[in-house]
């Protein structure tokens, strides 16, 4: 009952897409709802961890998500492996600060994991809002936070064809057209991209704030995109 | 007989009276006396304290003080500052501003803490109090170095300007320049927090050489070291000083300029910034050490050989800001150096690492106690503690005000004994029979709150993360904490039951803040229809609340006396619970019928009708919230 509430809930999210494939150099493709899991999976795979059956990282993705969306309201269980928020109460610009220090100091790799404040603005709202893209480890996670953040917002303005459309190609330009919205972000270069087109820790290195815009404005962005994933593919 | 006496003097010679008579606390019972009294006093009070910009309204408080010359707000709930509070949940200061820039020409001073405060506001205070004099902004945002500009180009008589931790947008350092050539006035500088690159040094030399009269400058990041001697040359009466970046290639004429600047500030007792420090510079500073009293080592990120080496030259220390790269040893080697201390915060330099990265264990902070008698203020970040620590604490240092202990991982148990830390923190407040604020962490069972209840008599707020077991921790701290004005809970199993039976408790405290409890709908209806004077908010962005049935928990929850009624910049994921909301939504379990709304009236009426004594009380008691 709960869950076919969130379900309902879920058609009208935001939610990310990822267009074209990074370093296979493959460009936007015709894709499903359900297969954007599958391009992440790819996307990992190609970084190492091998041998997961795709059919059950689909599910386990989905049911994942579910996870998120309900332990998001049960208070024993932070969500796994990202972090509680709010926790240890550190202040923001005591965070960032750490972070550039401990960066300029000795390579302490994976281990401690530095906050990634950015700015989150919506084309729209009437304010901003600010994420720790370190709390999520996927483009998933932090599309499900984003549409919750933005939800009053984007209630019917984002439905699943939308984003069904924006994974096909031959229809991504018809999207942009539309006034639906698309996720976008300003990298370490000053320029504006969609968000999606990197695997998600190339991601969250590069991203300096994101914006949520819509579909006709972020047209010329799409081009860009392509280009930057031939470059680095 | 009162009357007679009061009629007998001249309400000039009770002004005058009046005017030695500063704290909010005397001067509302001065109020409160009789009427000729409240009129007087109110003629001539010229500093307000809100401590809750929406526990009354910017006209409420016009019509009752007409004259106010200074005023301080605050805004956002404190959990505010580690992102519990959602962007646009208010706390906008413009209204205020507005209203008094046409009620108080003559405003001098403007202190906000957790506000949103927009370019807008900068201008309209620029341009509507001709002798405005202080501007503090405390963890406030929404604005922009274009708005300081504003205030730097206007404010003739500008004193302070402090802008400590907020969040601003700084379009670069052109603003500086807006001070115009002729103006002297300035006593306080704190853009510490300022994060642009660019700064404009000839401006700033400028204003800090024709300034004779500052006292504090804080820098921001962006001020090269090898600019301080300059700047330090141009203000040695300095008293507070807050270095940029404090990091360079070492250079010996760089060094030598730098000491020197240094010892001729014979007035230097507080230092701060030190950002990017390379440890080479730090020598610079000795000469000035031995009278400082205060010292900022937050962003100091080098190893306790080091620290400890600058540590032992400052005999004078009260305060003391560092991160945990000072560990056990050289908090032990502080203990020895610094007699004076009163004040020890030590930061986490690694916060979310799964693994300890310094050795800094509760080690530290029981030598610090042990040793420094004068100590009353702790905030500590650590990553393990014992029962036995804490009563160890508790026991030599009974004159603490302030203690906050943050275990790094939430449900930690006593290291030594695995068992809970109730009876640690219980000795806390057992001892430190002047506690005002305390913060819990670690594993935590209901018998901590009944300490709690039992003990802090004195205790005006506290901070509760991953704590207790049922409702009775809650019921043990509302009934038993008499001084209590702030609560703040996150993460803990707390519900319906406490809340509803000490309801009433609710009016004599600011706020309550409740997130990720087990609080239901259903219950913040209710305390939101029985409960005319406190605003009952629930912080929902997952959707309405009514959507979902009532016994469902709420994720966030913020209570607090109001006698202005509920607000209405609520953004969209903020819904109050009025007194006629039972009607509105849905009735999944709530009584309908003529006896309800008999009941409702009832209540409405009531406010109505409330005695004139009783809202004057309200009012002069929204000073001191």
């Amino acid at each position: 009952m709960e869950v076919g509430l969130k379900m309902g809930f879920e058609e009208t999210e935001l939610r990310l897409g990822l267009p074209g494939g990074g370093d296979g150099g493959e460009v936007v493709r015709k894709r499903g709802f359900s297969e954007t899991v599958d391009l992440k999976l790819k996307l990992s795979s190609k970084q190492g961890s091998s041998g997961i059956d795709p059919n059950e990282e689909k599910m386990t993705g989905l049911t994942k998500e579910k996870n998120l969306l309900l332990s998001a309201t049960d208070p024993a269980k932070p969500p796994a492996k990202a972090q509680v928020v709010g926790w240890p109460p550190v202040r923001s610009f005591r965070k960032n600060i750490l972070a550039t220090a401990t960066q300029k100091s000795s390579s302490d790799e994976s281990g401690g994991e530095k906050a990634a404040f950015v700015k989150v603005s919506m084309d729209g709202a009437p304010y901003l809002r600010k994420v720790d893209l370190r709390m999520y480890t996927s483009y998933h996670q932090l599309s499900d936070a984003l549409a919750k953040m933005f939800s009053s917002f984007t209630i019917g303005n984002c439905g699943s064809q939308g984003v069904k459309d924006f994974m096909n190609e031959s229809k991504l330009m018809d999207l942009l057209n539309s006034s639906d919205y698309v996720p976008t972000y300003e990298d370490k270069d000053g320029d504006w991209m969609l968000v999606g087109d990197v695997p998600w820790e190339m991601f969250v290195e590069s991203c300096k704030r994101l914006r949520i815009m819509k579909g006709t404005e972020a047209i010329g962005l799409a081009p860009k995109a392509v280009e930057k994933c031939k470059k680095r593919g | 007989m009162q009357k007679k006496v009061a009629c007998s003097f001249p309400d000039e010679v009770l002004e005058h009276v009046f005017s030695f008579i500063q704290s909010d606390k005397d001067r509302n019972a001065v109020s409160m006396v009789c009427k000729s009294w409240y009129e007087i006093e109110r003629w001539c009070r010229r500093k307000i304290f809100i401590g809750n910009c929406y526990a009354v309204s910017p006209r409420m408080v016009i019509r009752r003080f007409p004259k106010v010359r200074s005023i301080e707000l605050k805004g956002k709930p404190h959990f505010a500052d580690f992102n519990l509070v959602p962007d646009g949940w208010g706390g906008y200061v413009l209204p205020w501003i507005a209203e008094m820039a046409g009620a108080y020409p003559w405003l001098e001073e403007i202190r906000l803490k957790r506000m949103v405060v927009t370019d807008e506001c900068l201008e309209l205070i620029a341009k509507s109090f001709k002798n405005f004099k202080v501007l503090v902004l405390f963890s406030c945002e929404g604005f922009s170095t274009d708005g300081l500009a504003a205030i730097a180009a206007s404010c003739m008589n500008l004193r302070e300007l402090d802008l400590r931790d907020s969040d601003v947008d700084d379009l670069g350092g052109h603003w500086l320049s807006h001070f115009p050539e002729t103006y002297t006035s300035l006593v306080s500088l704190n853009s510490s927090c300022l994060g642009s690159d660019e700064v404009s040094l000839s401006a700033l030399e400028r204003l800090v050489g024709r300034c004779t009269n500052l006292r504090t400058l804080r820098l921001n990041r962006a001020v090269p070291l090898d600019k301080i001697a300059n700047i330090l040359g141009r203000a040695p009466q300095l008293v507070d000083f807050g270095t940029g970046t404090y990091g360079a290639d070492l250079q010996s004429d760089v060094f030598s300029s730098l000491a020197g600047a240094f010892s001729s500030c014979k007035e230097l007792r507080s230092l701060s910034g030190f950002w990017d420090v390379v440890p080479a510079y730090l020598p610079a500073i000795y000469p000035v050490c031995s009278r400082l009293t205060s010292l900022n080592l937050s962003y100091v990120t080098i190893q306790s050989p080091d620290l400890v080496k600058l540590l032992r030259h400052c005999p004078s220390l009260q305060r003391l800001l560092v991160l945990d790269y000072i560990e056990d040893s050289g908090l032990e080697a502080l203990s020895s150096s610094c007699k004076e201390l009163q004040e020890l915060r030590v930061f986490p330099s690694d916060p979310f690492g799964e693994e300890p990265n310094v050795s800094l264990t509760e080690q530290g902070l029981v030598s610090v106690c042990l040793a420094c008698p004068k100590l009353q203020s702790v905030l500590y970040f650590c990553r393990r503690m014992s029962n036995v620590a804490l009563v160890t604490i508790a026991q030599n240092c009974p004159n603490l005000t302030r203690f906050r202990l943050c275990i790094i991982e939430p449900r930690t148990a006593d290291f030594l004994t695995l068992e809970p830390l109730d009876v640690g923190f219980g000795a806390i407040v057992e001892h430190c029979k002047d506690l005002r604020r305390l913060s819990l962490s670690g594993l935590l069972t209901d018998r901590v709150f009944e300490y709690i209840g039992r003990y802090a008599k004195k205790l005006e707020m506290l901070s509760v993360a991953f704590a207790g077991e049922s409702d009775l921790g809650l019921h043990h701290v509302l009934s038993g904490c008499e001084s209590l004005r702030k609560l703040e809970i996150r993460d803990c199993p707390f519900g319906d039951k406490a809340l509803l039976a000490n309801a009433a408790k609710l009016e004599t405290m600011r706020s309550l803040w409740m997130s990720s409890c087990a609080v239901s709908f259903g219950a913040c209806k209710l305390l939101g229809q029985k409960m005319p004077r406190l605003n009952v908010e629930v912080i929902d962005e997952s959707g309405p609340p009514d959507s979902r049935p009532d016994s469902c928990p709420v994720d966030k929850l913020y209570i607090y006396r109001s006698v202005a009624g509920p607000r209405f910049d609520m953004p969209p994921f903020v819904w109050t619970m009025e007194e006629d909301s039972a009607l509105q939504l849905n009735t999944i379990g709530n009584p309908i019928g003529s006896e309800w709304e008999h009941n409702m009236k009832g209540i409405q009426g009531l406010r109505a009708q409330m005695p004139f004594v009783l809202y004057l009380a309200e009012l002069s008691n929204t000073s001191q919230w």
